[in-house]
């Protein structure tokens, strides 16, 4: 923060609750591209993107001002909030392991329909229906 | 990649490196950051360094199938089975306090078994989920 | 605000190779916004994954499937809506949140506090993330240890040897043998 006010810019630039909008604008924005975007692999991204953006709300709330990672130390009195940091690392690895099986899902999906278009397979559906 | 020596070189010389510094991260979690998952991910990361470079061939000779198969499973087992010692030295699942006379050194010994197992099936995870997407053939 | 300029570039390229690089160094961005917050474990933890792994898997998939992101330009505004509107129910509901770095905050007193005071004469290991995630919510961790291996799996059944098969002329292949081996 005072970064901000170093370079000239007013306190007020940075209120408190920055990181949080920061965060929701990041998550909007994977959001809109799950639903706008017809390549299925985009949309992968755009979970990629929202997740990053959990991941980021998470770890800000575990701020503490003042304090440190949470590793104990002889004179450290303050330290930051270790729960949130135990629940997104797991799920930054549980996330990797469901990408992973989204992108297999993917390519299976291109094996059976030869595209990756959400709007041709669906064509494809109801060709096949008829 | 196979024919550059100066990228067969540098990988042969950062290969023990990473390696050794996974181990740290598994084996160091207790009283630094790290521990098994990230260490998992950076044994998985010099081995997809070591596919990049000396091709798929050689990689899955180092790391066959039925290897990384087993090893997923056992860091499973390894972490479920510490529960079930505890339980047998008296405690509850996973409580390790009862692994040792002293709780703290069962509450350590615990931790660290368990990080281990955690590390082996992350680790065998990724390498085979690279492995599997790198594997196939590219039809038409 | 440099994961802001990434994650747009990511939406509005077309190619999808270049935002695939993208999404490596978005997750860093990621990263080092983890470390300035405290979060060296999670840094670490997003720098391997999403740099590293995340990135080659989404290039092993674009190797397999290759192709650009043909859709020219979302053609209605409906998704646009939907997303503005969900993000300023979500901003109007921070408003009630304690605000960034605040010591006093709910979220600190709550269990965090006993980790933090007891979690290190009881375990002798002073990094409080390793005792809560192996410790203190043990199961927590052998659950998600075992989506890792489920997923893995799952991703092993999909795209194993089951797969290479020929294909009908590009089109729709007959039903997966189940009972194939992998």
């Amino acid at each position: 923060m005072e970064f901000w006010t170093e370079i000239g810019l007013p306190a007020f630039a940075l209120p408190g609750l920055l990181n949080y909008w920061v965060a929701i604008i990041l998550m909007m924005i994977g959001f809109y591209t799950v639903m706008a975007h017809e390549n299925l692999i985009k949309k992968v991204i755009g979970l990629n993107i929202f997740q990053a953006a959990v991941f980021v709300l998470y770890i800000s709330m575990a701020k503490v001002d003042g304090g440190t990672a949470p590793i104990l130390g002889d004179d450290i009195e303050v330290y930051s909030n270790p729960l949130p940091h135990v629940l997104i690392l797991t799920a930054i690895v549980v996330g990797i392991a469901t990408t992973a099986l989204g992108l297999a899902l993917i390519v299976r999906i291109r094996d059976a329909y030869g595209t990756i278009e959400e709007e041709e397979i669906r064509a494809a559906e109801q060709e096949a229906g008829t | 990649m196979n024919s550059h020596s100066v990228v067969r070189v540098v990988t042969k010389l950062l290969m023990p490196f990473i390696f050794i510094y996974a181990l740290y991260v598994q084996f160091h979690g207790d009283f630094g950051p790290g521990g098994g998952f990230q260490a998992g991910v950076i044994f998985a990361s010099g081995f997809v360094l070591y596919t990049l470079v000396f091709g798929l061939e050689n990689a899955r000779r180092v790391a066959p199938a039925w290897l990384t198969r087993t090893a997923l499973g056992l860091g499973v087992l390894i972490f479920a089975g510490t529960g079930i010692a505890s339980m047998i030295y008296g405690g509850l699942y996973l409580d390790y306090s009862a692994l040792a006379h002293d709780p703290h050194h069962g509450q350590h010994l615990g931790i660290l078994i368990v990080e281990l197992g955690v590390g082996i099936t992350v680790a065998a995870a990724m390498i085979s989920l690279f492995l599997v997407f790198a594997g196939q053939d590219k039809d038409d | 605000m440099f994961m802001l300029a990434t994650a747009l570039a990511i939406v509005r390229l077309r190619n999808l190779f270049a935002s695939a690089m993208l999404t490596g160094i978005y997750s860093l961005l990621a990263a080092s916004l983890f470390v300035v917050m405290d979060a060296v474990d999670v840094a670490f933890t997003e720098a391997a994954v999403g740099a590293g792994i995340s990135m080659v898997l989404f290039l092993g998939t674009l190797a397999l499937v290759k192709g650009k992101d043909r859709a020219s330009r979302p053609k209605d505004v409906l998704p646009l809506i939907v997303a503005i509107a969900t993000g300023a129910v979500l901003l109007y509901g921070t408003l009630d949140m304690p605000s960034y770095g605040d010591p006093n905050a709910p979220i600190h007193h709550h269990v965090a506090d006993l980790y933090l005071d007891e979690g290190g004469s009881e375990t002798g290991v002073p990094n409080i993330v390793t005792v809560v995630l192996a410790s203190y919510r043990g199961y927590d961790t052998l659950g998600e240890t075992t989506v890792v291996f489920t997923a893995a799996i799952a991703v092993m059944l999909l795209l194993g040897r089951a797969r290479r098969r020929p294909r009908k002329n590009g089109k729709k292949i007959d039903a997966i043998d189940p009972e194939a081996p992998v």
